[in-house]
C-alpha cells in the first residue's frame, strides 16, 4: 500500500538502524577495551563508611585505617597486577578456587596466607614445598609484612601498599 | 560525600548491566521491525507471528539479563545485545523465507529460540564459577565421541541431504555434532592446560626449532584421526575442518608455537591430499567448486553447483543496500532458510547490511576473547578462547561457502541458520563466554560476591587456627618491627 517513496526510506532506515546499533555497542564498549584494568576489587568505595561493629561481631577486629589496601605483583608471570585488599585473610597459590590464583609453577597449591591483623597484614607459610621468603630468608611462622617489603611466593615477587 | 569516596579510591568495575538492558531492547524491536517490513498488510490483518516471535525474543532475552544480574553480574554486557540482534534477523528472514517457499521452519525456529535461551539461561544459573568444568575434561572427551559417533548408530542415525550427521529420536531430528563443538572445547581446554609446559618444553631442539616429542603428538593425532572419520563416515567436511581447525586454535592460545601450527598445517595438508584422491564426494565437491560455472554442473540435479551460484546471483542483486525486507528472491535458492541464509540476507540488505551483522559477529567474538583475556585461570583462558574461534571457523566455514571461497560445506550460521541444535548449541556457548566474562570483570576479592556461601567460608574452622597464630605472633615479633 505505501508508496515508492516511503518503501525506499523505510528500508534504508532499518540499515540506519542495524548500523547505529553497532556504533551504540562500539561506543559503549569503548571505555572497557583496556586489558587489566578490572584486575582490582572494591571495598574501597563502602569500606571507610561503613560500620564495622554491625558486621560480625568479635570475629574480625574492625580495620584501622592505617592497614595497606593493595596487593602488587613486582615479579612473575603476573607482574604488574594489583589486587585490591578488604578486612578479610587470602590465601595465594597456584589453586584456582582461592583468591589469588598464582600462574606460577614453583608456587604450592596453597602456598601461604595473608591475614590483617590491627593495622598490619601478616604472612605464613602453609607449609608449601619451595617456601615463602620475605627480603630473602624464608618464612618460618606468621611474620608482619610492612608495605614496600618485597616477598616471594614460588617464583612471583609482590609487596603490600598503602 | 559518596562520590568522593569513590574519587578518592580506585574506581570500581561497573556491572552495566543497565547498558546491557538498553542495547538489547533495541535489540529485540529489529525482529518486529523486519517482520512489519516484509509484510506490513499482513500484520495490519492480525497476523500473529511477529508478535509471538518478538514475546519468544524478548521474553528469553529477559530471562537471561535477570538470571545475569542475580548469578554473573559483572558479565560482559554486549555479548547479550549482539546475539539477540542475530537471532532477530535470522527469525525474520526465516519467517520472509516461509511466506514465499514451502519450507516451514519459522514455527519450530521460535520455539528452538525459546528453549535455546532457557537452556542459556540454565547454564548461566548453575555454572556460577566455570572452572568447575575442569573436573569434567575426560567426561567431556568421552562425551564429544559418543555425540560424534552417535549418527552412525543403525536405528537413530539418519541420512539427509548426502550427510550422515543427524539423528531421530521420535520423530525430531538433532545434530549431535553441535553439541559435541562444546565438550571438545572443554576437554581440549583442560587437557592443554594441564599439558601446556610440557608440550612447550619437552622435546629436542634443533637450531631454533623445536621438535615435540612423539608422545606430546599423539593427542594432536588423535584430533587428526576423529576429523578425517568424521570426513569419511559422515561425510561432513564442514565440522571436520571445525573439529581439527578448534584443535589447532587451541593448541596455539595454549603454547604460542608456531611449530606447532606448521605441524598442524602439514597434517591438514597430508589429509587434504588423501581426502582429494581416495574420498570420492570430497573430490566431487572440489570440482565442482572449481566449475561451479559449468552448465553442466549447473544443472546436475544432486550435488550440483546450482544453489551456491544462485546464492552468488542474489548477492549480486542486492548490491550495495540491497532489495528491501521482502524483495529478494531467496525461493530460487536451494535451502535458503538455513546453509544460505547469509545470501537471502546479502540480497535483501545488500552489502551494508551484511556487512552489520558481521560487525555483529565480530563484537560478540571480540568480546569472548575479551573475556580469554581478562579472566585468571588458564582453563578459562583457553575455554573462552576456544569457544570464540570455534565461532569463527563456522563464520569463515559458512561465509566462505557461499560466496565460493572455500568448497560449500553444509554447516550453518551461528544463530540465525534453521536448526534448533546449532541455536541451543550457540546459545549455550554465548552462555559459558558470559559466565567466563563474570569472572573476568567481577572484583577480585571473593568477599564482594553477593552470596559468600558459595564462595570460601573463612569464618568458621579457618578462625582458631589464625587465632593460635596469631597468639605465637605477638609473643614473639613483639621487638622485631618498628611502627
Amino acid at each position: 500500500m505505501a508508496s515508492e517513496i516511503t518503501v525506499t526510506l523505510l528500508r534504508f532506515a532499518f540499515l540506519a538502524l542495524l548500523w547505529s546499533f553497532v556504533f551504540l555497542i562500539l561506543a559503549a564498549s569503548r571505555r572497557d577495551l583496556g586489558v587489566g584494568k578490572n584486575f582490582r576489587a572494591t571495598r574501597a568505595a563502602a569500606a571507610p563508611s561503613s560500620q564495622p561493629e554491625s558486621r560480625a561481631a568479635g570475629q574480625q577486629t574492625p580495620p584501622p585505617p592505617a592497614r595497606p589496601t593493595q596487593l602488587v605483583i613486582t615479579d612473575g608471570a603476573q607482574a604488574g597486577s594489583v589486587l585490591r585488599l578488604g578486612d578479610q585473610p587470602i590465601t595465594l597459590g597456584r589453586a584456582s578456587d582461592i583468591e589469588v590464583s598464582l600462574q606460577d609453577d614453583y608456587a604450592s597449591g596453597r602456598h601461604a596466607r595473608l591475614f590483617p591483623q590491627g593495622s598490619r597484614w601478616f604472612l605464613e607459610d602453609l607449609g608449601s614445598t619451595n617456601g615463602t621468603f620475605v627480603g630473602g630468608t624464608r618464612l618460618t611462622r606468621a611474620t608482619p609484612i610492612e608495605p614496600g617489603t618485597d616477598f616471594r611466593v614460588g617464583r612471583t615477587t609482590m609487596q603490600l601498599r598503602a | 560525600m559518596a562520590k568522593k569516596n569513590l574519587a578518592d579510591s580506585l574506581p570500581a568495575p561497573k556491572s552495566r548491566r543497565m547498558v546491557e538492558l538498553a542495547l538489547t531492547l533495541i535489540a529485540v524491536a529489529l525482529c518486529p521491525a523486519s517482520m512489519w517490513l516484509i509484510d506490513s498488510e499482513a500484520i495490519a490483518e492480525g497476523e500473529t507471528t511477529w508478535l509471538l516471535a518478538t514475546a519468544v525474543l524478548g521474553g528469553g532475552a529477559l530471562l537471561i539479563h535477570i538470571v545475569l544480574h542475580l548469578r554473573a553480574r559483572y558479565a560482559d554486557p554486549f555479548i547479550l545485545p549482539c546475539v539477540v540482534a542475530l537471532n532477530a534477523l535470522g527469525l525474520a528472514m526465516i519467517y520472509r523465507i516461509d511466506l514465499t517457499t514451502s519450507a516451514n521452519a519459522g514455527a519450530s525456529q521460535i520455539i528452538w529460540t525459546g528453549v535455546a535461551m532457557v537452556a542459556a539461561a540454565a547454564v548461566i544459573f548453575f555454572l556460577k564459577d566455570h572452572k568447575v568444568l575442569r573436573k569434567i575434561t575426560y567426561i567431556s572427551l568421552a562425551a564429544s565421541l559418543v555425540l560424534l559417533l552417535l549418527p552412525l548408530l543403525p536405528f537413530i542415525g539418519l541420512e539427509l541431504n548426502g550427510a550422515r550427521i543427524w539423528i531421530s529420536v521420535a520423530g525430531r531430528t538433532f545434530q549431535p555434532g553441535e553439541i559435541a563443538k562444546i565438550t571438545l572445547a572443554i576437554f581440549f581446554a583442560g587437557y592443554l592446560s594441564i599439558h601446556r609446559d610440557l608440550i612447550m618444553l619437552a622435546g629436542k631442539k634443533v637450531g631454533p626449532v623445536r621438535l615435540p616429542r612423539f608422545k606430546d603428538l599423539a593427542p594432536m593425532f588423535v584430533a587428526w584421526l576423529a576429523s578425517i572419520g568424521v570426513l569419511v563416515f559422515q561425510r561432513d567436511l564442514g565440522s571436520a575442518i571445525l573439529f581439527f581447525g578448534l584443535f589447532m586454535a587451541m593448541l596455539y592460545l595454549a603454547t604460542e608455537s608456531r611449530t606447532w601450527v606448521a605441524l598442524g598445517l602439514i597434517f591438514v595438508a597430508a589429509g587434504g591430499v588423501l581426502a582429494y584422491n581416495f574420498i570420492s564426494h570430497v573430490n566431487y565437491r572440489i570440482y565442482a567448486w572449481i566449475h561451479a560455472f559449468d552448465p553442466e554442473i549447473y544443472n546436475q540435479a544432486y550435488g550440483g553447483s546450482g544453489q551456491i551460484i544462485q546464492g552468488l546471483f542474489g548477492l549480486a542483486a542486492g548490491g550495495l543496500f540491497g532489495k528491501g525486507w521482502g524483495n529478494g528472491r531467496p525461493d530460487l535458492v536451494a535451502f535458503s532458510n538455513s546453509d544460505m541464509i547469509i545470501t537471502a540476507l546479502g540480497e535483501e540488505l545488500g552489502l551494508v547490511g551484511l556487512a552489520a551483522i558481521l560487525m555483529l559477529f565480530l563484537l560478540v567474538i571480540t568480546r569472548g576473547l575479551r573475556a580469554a583475556l581478562g579472566t585468571r585461570d588458564s582453563f578459562g583462558k583457553l575455554l573462552a578462547g576456544g569457544l570464540s574461534a570455534v565461532m569463527v571457523l563456522q563464520l569463515f566455514v559458512v561465509i566462505g561457502g557461499v560466496t565460493r571461497l572455500i568448497p560449500l560445506t553444509g554447516l550453518t550460521t551461528p544463530f540465525m541458520s534453521a536448526g534448533g541444535s546449532s541455536l541451543l548449541a550457540n546459545w549455550v556457548i554465548v552462555a559459558i563466554l558470559l559466565a567466563i566474562s563474570h569472572t573476568a570483570r567481577a572484583p577480585h576479592v571473593v568477599e564482594m560476591y553477593d552470596d559468600q556461601q558459595d564462595s570460601i567460608d573463612y569464618s568458621g574452622s579457618e578462625n582458631d587456627g589464625a587465632t593460635s597464630v596469631i597468639s605465637r605472633i605477638s609473643s614473639t615479633s613483639a621487638g622485631g618491627e618498628n611502627e
